[in-house]
C-alpha cells in the first residue's frame, strides 16, 4: 500500500517521509493498514525527518533490541537518526508507566470520611495548644515591656483596623438601612412603625456591629495574616527566625493578636454607630420619624447594657480571627498553593468560630437575663 | 496534521544561523541593559552565555524568545524576522528551561509534559502522555515520577521534568537559563552529559545561560561573553580564555576557571 510515510515493493517495505510529530496520527493509522511487518523485510533509507515521537513508533514497530542493533542492518540511515533511534529505544526498554493501584470505592470513601474526622479533631487540637501558647507567651512578656513591639502592632493596627473603616462603616449603615425597612413593614401592619428605633438599637447594639464587623475582618485580615505568614513560612523565613534564636510568636503572632484586639471593638464600635445612622436616615426619610425622637427614643427604651453587651463579644472574636490567621499561616508548607488553600481554610474557620460564639452567647446573654 | 506546522518557516541549511540578533538595546528606566548587542546561533551547537550578575544574560534570552519586547534592534530566527502573529507559530520550535523549572503546580510529570502535545499536536490524552513517559525516560526519569507532582520532587529530578517538557514538542532550538545551577556536581555533571548526548541525537541548537564553569567546559561549542552591554566575545572556549579583558581572566583564569578547566583536561567530552 503506497502513501507517504510506507512503501511495499514485494517482500520490501521502506519507511521514509517525515515521521514527525505533527504526522503522528496519519503514522498510527498508516501503520495499522499496513497490518503485520515482519522487521526482516524492513529497509530504512532515511527519512526527510525524525522526531521523537516518530522514533517511538519506529521503535514499537521493530522493537527495542532490534533498534539497538540498528547500525548493524540499516547502513543508509543517517548517523543522527541512528543516534536518535538508539536512545528513543533505551527510554522505552525501562518499564514506562506505573499504574497506581486502584482500590476499592467504597473502602476508599470510608477511608476519606475517617480521615477528614480524624483532621478535623486535630485541627481542634492543634489550635487549642497554638491559643496555649499565645497565651504563654503573652504572660510572659507582660511584664517585659521591652519586648514589646510597638511598631509592628501599630502597623497592623492602621492595616487591619484603620484601613478597614470605611468598608465597616458602609456595610452596616446599608444594614441598617434594610433591617429599618423591614421593621417598618412589619410592624406597620400593628400600627407600631415607632418600635423601627428599637428594633435597629437593639439588633445592632446587641449583635449586627460588631457580628458584621468580625465576619468583614475575619474576610479580610484572617486572610492577610494567612498570607503574610504562610509566603514567610514557604520562603523558610520563619526558619531563620527561630535559628537566630527568635520567638515567632513574639515577632509575628502576637503583634498581630494585639492590633485585633484593640481594633475589632473599635471597628465594632463604628459598626454601631453606622447601623443606627442607616437606621435614622431611612426612619426620617421615609417613616416619618424625626432625627430628634430617634434619639430620645433611643435614650428612654435602650439601656447601655446592650451596647456593652454587643461590646463584650468584640475582643474573643478578634482574638479568635487573629489566631485561626496566624495558624493556618504556620501550617502552610512548601508551595504557593498550599498558600493559597489554607487562606481559604483560614477565612472559613474564622467566619464559622464566629458565628458559633455569637450563638452561644446570644444563648448565654438570655439565660442571664442581660 | 495541522496546518499551522506547515507554515512554518522551512528547515535552515547547515552552519546556518538559526538565530541572529542584531543592534539589540534593552531599558528599564535608564538602566540601560543591552547597547547595540549582536550575537548569532548556529544549527546544532550550544552556545554558552556567561556574564556577571546583572549584565543581561537572562534579559537577553527573554528579548529572543519574546517575553520581552527589546526597544530597539532585531531578533531573527530562523531566517525570519518575528512580528508579533508569527511568534507563536515559531515558539513552538523554541524549548524553554526557566531557572526554577517553572513546573505546572497542579499538574503531574506526564500531565506537564503532555499539556503541549494535547494542545499544539492536537494528540489524545492518551497518546500524548504515552510520548510524555517516553520523554521522562529520555531526560533519565524513573517510570514512577510520571505520576507524581512537582513539590515532591528534588531539584534534580525537576531540572530533568523541565527539560523533557521544553523538549515535548521536538523543538529547534533549546534555550537553558542555568540548567545545572542548586544542582549537586555529580547531577549538573549528568546533566550536561544528557545535554550533549540529546543534542547528539536530535540535532537541536542550545542557547545555554550559565555560571556553571564546568558546563562550559563540558557542554559548549562556543562561549559568549556578556559585558559592557554587548557582546564582549564569542569564540571558542579557549581563544574566549585567552581574552584580554580583566573580567574575562578573572572568571577563566581564576581559581575555579583553573580547576573546571583541570577536570575537563584531556577527556574534555568536546567529542
Amino acid at each position: 500500500m503506497p502513501n507517504e510515510w510506507i512503501t511495499q515493493q514485494g517482500e520490501r517495505v521502506s519507511l521514509h517521509g517525515e515521521w514527525t510529530l505533527r504526522h503522528y496520527a496519519e503514522l498510527k493509522r498508516a501503520l495499522q493498514q499496513q497490518g503485520q511487518l515482519s522487521s526482516a523485510s524492513l529497509s530504512l533509507p532515511g527519512f526527510e525527518e525524525l522526531d521523537t515521537a516518530g522514533a517511538a513508533l519506529i521503535v514499537e514497530l521493530l522493537g527495542v533490541e532490534k533498534t539497538k542493533q540498528i547500525g548493524d542492518w540499516a547502513n543508509d540511515l543517517p548517523q543522527v537518526q541512528q543516534a536518535l533511534l538508539i536512545r528513543i529505544a533505551e527510554a522505552m526498554d525501562a518499564p514506562l508507566d506505573s499504574p497506581p493501584p486502584r482500590p476499592n470505592r467504597i473502602s476508599e470513601a470510608l477511608a476519606t470520611v475517617g480521615q477528614q474526622m480524624v483532621a478535623l479533631g486535630s485541627q481542634q487540637r492543634q489550635l487549642l495548644a497554638f491559643i496555649g501558647l499565645v497565651l504563654a507567651t503573652f504572660t510572659s512578656l507582660l511584664f517585659r515591656p521591652r519586648h514589646w513591639r510597638i511598631t509592628a502592632t501599630v502597623a497592623h493596627i492602621q492595616q487591619s483596623g484603620l484601613n478597614a473603616v470605611p468598608i465597616v462603616a458602609l456595610l452596616t449603615f446599608m444594614v441598617g438601612a434594610v433591617v429599618a425597612f423591614l421593621g417598618a413593614t412589619v410592624l406597620q401592619d400593628f400600627g407600631a412603625t415607632v418600635y423601627t428605633i428599637d428594633l435597629v438599637a437593639f439588633s445592632f447594639l446587641r449583635e449586627f456591629g460588631v457580628l458584621l464587623a468580625a465576619i468583614l475582618l475575619a474576610g479580610r485580615t484572617a486572610s492577610a495574616f494567612t498570607a503574610q505568614l504562610g509566603a514567610m513560612k514557604s520562603n523558610e523565613e520563619i526558619d531563620a527566625l527561630k535559628t537566630l534564636g527568635l520567638d515567632p510568636i513574639e515577632l509575628l503572632v502576637l503583634p498581630r493578636v494585639m492590633a485585633m484586639l484593640i481594633s475589632l471593638p473599635l471597628l465594632a464600635f463604628v459598626g454601631m454607630l453606622s447601623g443606627l445612622v442607616g437606621g435614622a436616615v431611612v426612619a426620617t426619610l421615609s417613616l416619618d420619624i424625626s432625627v430628634s425622637q430617634f434619639i430620645t427614643t433611643l435614650q428612654k427604651d435602650v439601656s447601655v447594657t446592650h451596647f456593652l453587651v454587643g461590646l463584650s463579644k468584640a475582643p474573643v472574636f478578634a482574638f479568635v480571627i487573629a489566631v485561626i490567621g496566624c495558624l493556618e499561616g504556620f501550617k502552610v508548607s512548601g508551595s504557593a498553593q498550599s498558600v493559597g488553600a489554607h487562606t481559604t481554610s483560614s477565612v472559613v474557620q474564622a467566619i464559622f468560630m464566629v458565628i458559633l460564639i455569637d450563638a452561644l452567647a446570644a444563648l448565654f446573654f438570655m439565660e442571664m437575663g442581660w | 496534521m495541522t496546518e499551522r506546522y506547515s507554515e512554518m518557516p522551512q528547515q535552515p541549511e547547515r552552519d546556518e544561523a538559526v538565530i541572529r540578533v542584531q543592534g539589540l538595546v534593552n531599558r528599564f528606566g535608564d538602566n540601560v541593559v543591552h547597547e547595540g548587542l549582536d550575537l548569532s546561533l548556529y544549527r546544532g551547537e550550544i552556545l554558552g552565555v556567561v556574564g556577571g550578575s546583572g549584565t543581561g544574560k537572562s534579559v537577553l534570552l527573554r528579548s529572543i524568545v519574546g517575553l520581552k519586547r527589546p526597544n530597539d534592534g532585531t531578533v531573527e530566527v530562523l531566517n525570519q524576522r518575528l512580528s508579533e502573529s508569527q511568534r507563536s507559530q515559531v515558539e513552538r520550535r523554541f524549548g524553554v528551561l526557566f531557572q526554577r523549572g517553572a513546573l505546572f503546580s497542579s499538574l503531574n510529570l506526564q500531565e506537564n509534559v503532555a499539556l503541549p502535545l494535547i494542545e499544539h499536536a492536537k494528540l489524545s490524552r492518551q497518546e500524548a502522555e504515552y510520548l510524555a513517559r517516553i520523554k521522562l525516560s529520555l531526560v533519565g526519569l524513573p517510570p514512577h515520577a510520571a505520576r507524581q507532582f512537582p513539590e515532591s520532587l528534588s531539584g534534580g529530578m525537576v531540572k530533568r521534568a523541565a527539560l523533557a517538557r521544553a523538549l515535548a514538542l521536538d523543538p529547534d532550538i533549546l534555550f537553558l537559563d542555568e540548567p545545572t545551577a542548586g544542582l549537586d556536581p555529580i547531577g549538573a555533571a549528568a546533566f550536561d552529559q544528557l545535554l550533549l548526548t540529546l543534542r547528539d541525537a536530535m540535532g537541536f541548537s542550545v542557547f545555554l545561560v550559565t555560571h556553571d564553569l564546568d558546563t562550559l567546559y563540558a557542554a559548549c561549542d562556543r562561549v559568549a561573553v556578556l559585558s559592557q552591554k554587548r557582546v564582549l566575545v564569542v569564540d571558542t572556549l579557549e581563544n574566549v580564555a585567552k581574552t584580554n579583558d580583566e573580567w574575562v581572566q578573572d572568571y577563566f583564569n581564576g581559581p575555579r576557571g583553573r580547576a573546571a578547566q583541570r577536570s575537563a583536561g584531556p577527556t574534555s567530552s568536546q567529542e
